[in-house]
């Protein structure tokens, strides 16, 4: 061991800048201790306590910078004297990057922005409660994107909400576009005339989709979550999301989506919509539609209301959107002679819950015989085995066997595009139908995803596909649609069409 | 009011959690500001709830403490023996810092104060003695805290030592702390070598009558206003008194000249002062406790009223828990130690000094400090962003103490445990650093986060008193 002194002649710092020196050089290899103090009596004592006061030392003055090394050799401690330049140096140097404070709560977030209105939760779902019902305290409006919230922590959510006169939109709310302003798992669409209330997020994606490429827009769409229209929580926000955009001076179409709601709450619903101006088109997914403009299914419901609001049907798009036309029979014909001997099923590997349950509507209504679902609603049979298909089969693959410990697969591909290849390689399966969903929120390169293994499914069965999304999206609709085209995929306008489409080669192959 | 109304406002999100969506609301040019959530500290289902459902009690009560405490006019108003001031004081009685603690549970440096402390009082003329007596059962130990006074490091006070005496001129209550001794070997840090008992011995015979005599000339000193100013000046008055030690001269340097017929014993005093820059922290803090005292006992009350360390345990007590100790294990500060000495030689984290987080300074104000900040890992930057998070957790702001950075906000003042474990954010405190072994003094300085089980226990006794 050697102990290095030097003196450096009127060089100040604080003492608080030069025990971090101090503790940098000890840091370094072969250096057993150092100190780098000013030359004070006190710290020469201290050096001396140390073992690190050298001769150099004794005639030091106060404003003298003083650096003692202790170290294995001489080279090392010679560095060492030499590190302490550079170290003072960019500590003099250092400059303050000013960045902005990040609050650690609800209120110390309103600290920066006292004005803010919505609270945005996402948070892990036992906690979703409490952070909601402060937000609501507050005197925000709530959009709770958390699942797993306890039913009766919603029904006491929603009912303080409904007397404060605030939105608690979900929990399991995904989506929702307030002021133009898309919340969640949200697309870009055009503002216009047209309100939504949707108790399903991928049901308001596909119909303000939709509406936004029939040259209309949206504007609000109001997210309930699933369970709003269950009797024990009686459509709070789905009732006060009507109510509001029957208020609202910019809507003049409203449209309602949800799976069949609880009797309490259409009974309720209906009686609201006695009082209400506007036309109101509602797609009930699973039930017979009501009214004049009641409709079957999404991409129904988003015609029909582009064609109120803007007084007349959108030209040439019924057929791509809704099929039945001879294009729509032509593609049929096609895809089933290309079929060989012993083709015959359909395999739909959805990533949209209201998406499954379409499909399942879709071959339902095209009679589609022998259909399996993991989460059927009345017109398909349970799957054993939500991995296995069995026959013409649905695979939701956001429902919650498939998303624990994983990310939605709207984010992560990999599980559907395993599936795909499986599928595909099944000799009895016709052709695999796939929802692509857009939007923030969701996977940003869904065709680079999604290329080769539809360049290789193509090769022995038809891919049929829907993206729902709008060109301003951050993949862009156009884009996607185009790659996907490239890969050998039939892209349908809308998921009504891509089931349809699917579902009429499935039907025609299993008669053969 | 409608719900509707929303659709008529610019939408200003604020996003608690995924930030994905934060980014998303960016690119459209949504006003959005990001929430660090993170769940709240461990505490039963039960205590939550209680808590919950009192929320408008705790409320009520937190606000009339806040009252209190932000009223508080601390003032330096005279000194005295311990024994004749000090409330319970008596002959075989000894204060230490911290929460309450026994002889064989105290750290190094306590024990060395202690022993110190017997050998000044001439109760012990060894060291071996004075630890035999220490043990004997014939001294009683009890918190400063319990008796209107607070002490910094081990926060010995002896019944013949002088002390400060404070009064609360809004509230009529008084509060009491030693000298300070200055740095290097230290009784507070448990030295006791004979050099350390001479400088007490000094205090008491030439420091003790002449600032008591200067003070009788002064009248009582505002130390309200004058820690504000330090504030201005860059103190926080826990870690850096340098301001506040060269304002309290300025009040008294001429009085004690005035005042001292001797003048070598002025001049001694003018220097003592001069040359030890922490001379104001043994007012700083009978100043906070003079303070928060005033607002004990408000049933019903999360603010903490006392945060304080024995070098053993954490302890803390809230205004609406009575005379309750919550009691945690300390932890070793994350210190820049002094030349030749690591976190290996560093005493777990000991004193009352954290008073003055308590009352809003310290730590809560090291955004005034920046000559100090790289005890918070170096840039301005670091220490604002430490201030600015206790608010997140304070229940006021002050309405005289100021940090001039952040345009003369008041600092963070009053810790509400409530906050503190439903947004999981534990207090931040400055600190120096003593040496495990009694005797060896100061080894270094830094900061430290709280520890976290006298919290969630203050918050479970609350939640129990609530429930009564």
């Amino acid at each position: 061991m050697v102990v290095v002194g030097r003196i450096k002649k009127g060089a100040y710092f604080d003492s608080v800048t030069l025990m971090n020196v101090a503790r940098e050089l000890s840091y370094m290899e072969g250096v057993a201790d150092a100190a780098v103090v000013m030359g004070t009596d006190e710290n020469r004592a201290i050096l001396s306590a140390a073992d690190l006061l050298t001769s150099e030392f004794e005639n030091s003055s106060d404003t003298d910078l003083l650096i003692g090394v202790r170290a294995e050799t001489d080279e090392i401690a010679e560095a060492a004297l030499i590190a302490v330049d550079e170290l003072l140096e960019n500590v003099r140097g250092t400059v303050d990057d000013g960045e902005a404070f990040t609050p650690r709560s609800l209120d110390g977030a309103l600290d920066v922005v006292p004005d803010a209105n919505l609270a945005l939760i996402s948070v892990a779902g036992r906690y979703a409660g409490d952070v909601a019902a402060r937000a609501l305290d507050r005197g925000l409006h709530v959009m709770l994107f958390s699942d797993n919230v306890p039913l009766e922590t919603e029904v006491e959510l929603k009912t303080r909400a409904h007397g404060l006169g605030l939105f608690v939109m979900g929990p399991d709310c995904g989506t929702a576009i307030i002021n133009g302003v898309p919340l969640g798992f949200a697309n870009a669409v055009n503002r216009g005339p047209i309100g939504i209330v949707a108790a399903s997020g991928t049901g308001l994606q596909e119909v303000s989709t939709l509406v936004s490429n029939l040259g209309s827009g949206i504007s609000q769409a109001v997210g309930t979550g699933g369970h709003d229209v269950v009797n024990a929580v009686g459509g709070v926000t789905f009732l006060d999301g009507l109510e509001a955009l029957a208020d609202d001076a910019e809507t003049e179409v409203i449209v309602l989506v949800s799976k069949p709601p609880d009797g309490e709450v259409l009974d309720r619903i209906r009686k609201k919509l006695a009082k209400i101006e506007q036309p109101v088109v509602s797609v009930f997914l699973g039930t017979e539609p009501e009214g004049p403009n009641g409709c079957r299914t999404l991409a129904e419901a988003a015609f029909r209301a582009v064609t109120v609001a803007v007084g007349r049907e959108p030209d040439g798009v019924r057929g791509l959107l809704l099929g039945g036309d001879d294009r729509e029979a032509e593609l049929v014909e096609r895809i089933v002679a290309e079929r060989s001997n012993g083709q015959r099923y359909v395999r739909a590997l959805m990533s949209g819950g209201t998406f499954a349950s379409e499909a399942e509507i879709v071959f339902a209504d095209l009679g589609l015989n022998d259909v399996h679902s993991n989460v059927p609603s009345g017109r398909a049979t349970k799957l054993d085995d939500p991995l296995r298909s069995v026959a013409n089969t649905i695979v939701d693959l956001g429902s919650d066997e498939f998303t624990v410990g994983r990310p939605h697969p709207m984010i992560d591909y990999s599980l559907r595009v395993k599936r795909i290849a499986g599928e595909a390689n099944d000799p009895d399966v016709a052709v695999i139908l796939l929802d692509v969903v857009l939007g923030y929120g969701s996977n940003l390169d869904p065709a680079s995803e999604l290329d080769q293994v539809i360049r290789d499914a193509v090769s022995k069965v038809a891919v049929v596909c829907s993206i729902t999304g709008t060109d301003r999206d951050p993949q862009n609709r156009r884009a996607v649609h185009e790659a996907l085209e490239g890969a050998g995929a039939i892209i349908a306008g809308s998921n009504l069409s891509a089931c349809r489409i699917a579902g009429l080669v499935a039907r025609k192959l299993g008669v053969k | 009011m409608p719900v509707g109304d929303l659709f008529k406002q610019e939408l200003k999100v604020v996003n608690i959690g995924l930030s994905s969506f934060k980014e998303s609301l960016d690119e459209v040019g949504a006003t959005a500001v990001q929430v660090d959530w993170r769940p709240p500290m461990d505490v039963s289902d039960e205590s939550r709830r209680i808590v919950a459902e009192h929320a408008e009690e705790i409320d009520a009560a937190n606000a009339t403490v806040m009252d209190i405490i932000l009223r508080g006019m601390p003032q330096l108003v005279s000194l005295a023996r311990a024994i004749d001031v000090i409330p319970g004081m008596k002959p075989n009685l000894i204060l230490h810092a911290g929460p309450p603690i026994t002889w064989e549970r105290m750290c190094g440096p306590m024990r060395g104060a202690i022993i110190g402390g017997l050998i000044y009082e001439g109760k012990a003329k060894t060291p071996d003695d004075a630890e035999i007596l220490a043990a004997s059962g014939e001294i009683e130990y009890a918190p400063c805290h319990e008796h209107s006074t607070v002490g910094p490091m081990a926060g010995i006070v002896m019944p013949s030592m002088p002390v400060f005496v404070l009064r609360n001129e809004e509230f009529g209550n008084q509060a009491y702390c030693t000298m300070n001794e200055g740095l290097g070997k230290v009784l507070r840090y448990g030295a006791f070598a004979s050099e350390v008992i001479e400088k007490l011995r000094w205090m008491d015979s030439v420091l003790y009558p002449v600032l008591e005599g200067a003070i009788v000339t002064t009248g009582p000193i505002d130390l309200k206003n004058l820690m504000a100013q330090a504030l201005h000046m860059g103190d926080e008055v826990h870690n850096r008194n340098r301001a506040a030690t060269s304002l309290l001269y300025r009040a008294m340097a001429p009085a004690i000249v005035r005042s001292c017929s001797d003048s070598k014993a002025a001049v001694e005093v003018l220097e003592f002062i001069n040359g030890n820059d922490h001379f104001f922290l043994n007012l700083s803090m009978p100043a906070c406790k003079v303070t928060l005292d005033a607002a004990r006992d408000v049933p019903g009350s999360s603010v903490v009223i006392a945060m304080t360390r024995n070098g053993t345990d954490f302890g803390i007590q809230l205004s609406g828990t009575g005379d309750e100790w919550f009691v945690g294990p300390a932890d070793v500060p994350d210190a820049l130690f002094f030349p030749g000495y690591t976190k290996e030689d560093a005493n777990p984290d000991i004193g009352d000094s954290s008073i003055t987080e308590t009352n809003g300074l310290g730590g809560f104000a090291i955004a005034a400090s920046p000559a100090i900040v790289q005890f918070v890992g170096g840039t301005t930057s670091d220490a604002i962003q430490y201030t600015l998070e206790m608010y997140e957790i304070a229940a006021a702001e002050n309405t005289v103490y100021q940090i001039p950075y952040l345009n003369f906000r008041g600092t963070p003042t009053g810790i509400d445990v409530v906050k503190v474990i439903t947004k999981n954010i534990l207090p931040f405190i400055d600190t120096g650093v003593a040496h495990r072994e009694p005797g060896v003094g100061q080894v270094g300085a830094g900061v430290l986060t709280a520890s976290a089980e006298p919290f969630t226990r203050a918050f479970e006794g609350l939640a129990a008193r609530l429930a009564r």
